[in-house]
């Protein structure tokens, strides 16, 4: 507490910019230090085809980073993972998790408006309303029940509906798997969500810090059984993470485009969508 | 009787007749068939997962019902991709032998998690000659999982092809695990062979 009184008090979009400045040069030095992947010979026309569809030319290096997170995962965050499920009974978690969901309702509205779903925007702009009230502060999830379900999306996959393609392959340290229009996505987010901006009082810095602590907590045992049974049923674990992320968020963006629902309330008369401009009036 | 109630006596008593005769009729379309058929066999196989004993004696229960119900030497051939036509037919025999006892080996692992479970079938879509049968499972403490069940051959015997859950297929991912393996080791099958050995020797 000393230090926080001596020290000018420091934003976390600071403290971000600096852990990303020293991620970054890890980054560069691991490509320098591995190299690219190597093509196989033109001679042989599939195994060409297989590598330019798996579009992962810095595979060496993503390497290096996969088993980087493994190694850190296996000593960090796996146990907090395990001990946090332990420790916290199944209702109290999923309470944790509606409230961490619910903070992030502002970065979702912005996605969906920028995607141009006015059903999505509407749908989270009811949760975030009917959650923080009803829902007590977010840790009850009223607003499924009432029928708005959540969705999840964020800034790579506006991108992705502005027709912006995922690009190669990237297994980066601490956040996994991602490519340059995810990556491009994480930042913008980042910067969208007013959590960043807030904190440079001691409380609000200790709020933030918390809240990174718990959603990495929550990810993490979410996914538990499902990691440990890819490892252990993967002769190549991180081919089978490239694959299993990309048709993630393929299947994503296309559960996004084919969200097309109309933009009439419920109550009103569904039929006058179809009529003439005529018949309407 | 009025005339009006005798009018809905008689349409009640004919539609009693037409009933029984029309629900056959509606059970045949491929769609049905195919939706029925993952209904039979998820519920076979919950029902086989529930039983109390060791995971080798469930096993031997899911295995028959397994190679029964999914079309294994099929989805087996396309795991291997591009390296089937360059196997040996001894190697491809070895392979497609072991590639069954991974497959039931890896589902009963997965669904020793799987208690206190509810399979419900939702719509069906279809591809060609190929039906996507849409199910929601829900397990307690967790969030409900879509899961499709891709069917081929529906009219004579069908068969599920692919297994495909929160979008991702898995005979896709296995397909790439498969590819990216063989492509770090020389595309060299007896070692594939070899690590789907000492996978099974493990589990």
């Amino acid at each position: 507490m000393d230090a926080d009184l001596c020290t000018p008090p420091v934003p976390t979009a600071v403290l971000l910019t600096r852990v990303w400045r020293v991620v970054l040069f890890a980054g560069l030095l691991a490509v320098v230090l591995t190299g690219c992947a190597t093509p196989p010979p033109a001679n042989d026309p599939e195994a060409l085809a297989e590598f330019k569809q798996t579009n992962d030319p810095l595979e060496p290096t993503n390497r290096v980073f996969f088993e980087v997170n493994n190694g850190l995962d296996t000593v960090l965050l796996k146990p907090a993972a395990q001990a946090y499920r332990f420790a916290v009974p199944g209702g109290v978690r999923t309470g944790i998790h509606n409230f961490l969901s619910n903070l992030g309702a502002t970065v979702q509205l912005s996605n969906d408006v920028m995607q141009g779903k006015p059903r999505r925007a509407g749908d989270t702009s009811m949760r975030f309303l009917i959650n923080s009230t009803f829902g007590v502060l977010g840790v009850f999830d009223v607003a499924t029940d009432w029928g708005y379900p959540n969705h999840e999306t964020d800034f790579g996959l506006t991108l992705a509906n502005w027709g912006v393609s995922d690009g190669p392959f990237l297994f980066l340290p601490v956040l996994g798997p991602s490519g340059p229009r995810d990556l491009v996505g994480f930042g913008v987010d980042m910067v969208q969500d007013p959590f960043t901006w807030v904190g440079a009082t001691p409380g609000l810095r200790a709020f933030n810090w918390t809240k990174f602590g718990l959603s990495a907590l929550d990810s993490r045992e979410r996914f538990l059984d499902s990691l440990d049974q890819i490892n252990k049923t993967a002769l190549d674990p991180y081919a089978t993470f490239r694959s299993l992320y990309r048709q993630h968020r393929t299947g994503q963006i296309k559960e996004l485009r084919d969200d097309n629902r109309a933009t009439i309330p419920v109550w009103f008369p569904q039929a006058r969508t179809n009529a003439t401009p005529s018949q309407a009036r | 009787m009025t005339m009006a109630n005798r009018r809905a006596f008689l349409f009640l008593c004919c539609s009693a007749l037409v009933t029984p005769i029309a629900r056959p009729s509606l059970a045949q379309t491929p769609s049905d068939r195919a939706a029925a058929f993952v209904r039979t066999t998820g519920e076979r196989i919950l029902a086989a997962m529930r039983s109390t004993g060791s995971v080798a004696e469930r096993r031997k229960i899911v295995g028959p019902i397994i190679d029964q119900a999914i079309d294994v030497d099929g989805v087996a051939q396309f795991c291997l991709g591009r390296f089937w036509r360059t196997a040996t037919p001894d190697q491809q025999q070895r392979y497609t032998k072991l590639f069954h006892e991974v497959l039931i080996g890896n589902i009963t692992s997965k669904l020793g998690e799987y208690k206190e479970v509810k399979l419900t079938v939702g719509r069906t879509q279809t591809r060609d000659d190929i039906y996507i049968v849409s199910t929601t499972i829900e397990r307690a403490d967790n969030p409900p999982t879509t899961v499709d069940w891709v069917v081929g051959n529906v009219t004579s015997n069908p068969k599920v092809i692919d297994v495909i859950a929160e979008d991702t297929s898995l005979r896709i991912t296995q397909r790439s695990d498969y590819a990216s393996f063989l492509s770090h080791n020389n595309n060299d099958i007896d070692k594939l062979i070899r690590a789907m050995k000492d996978q099974l020797a493990q589990s």
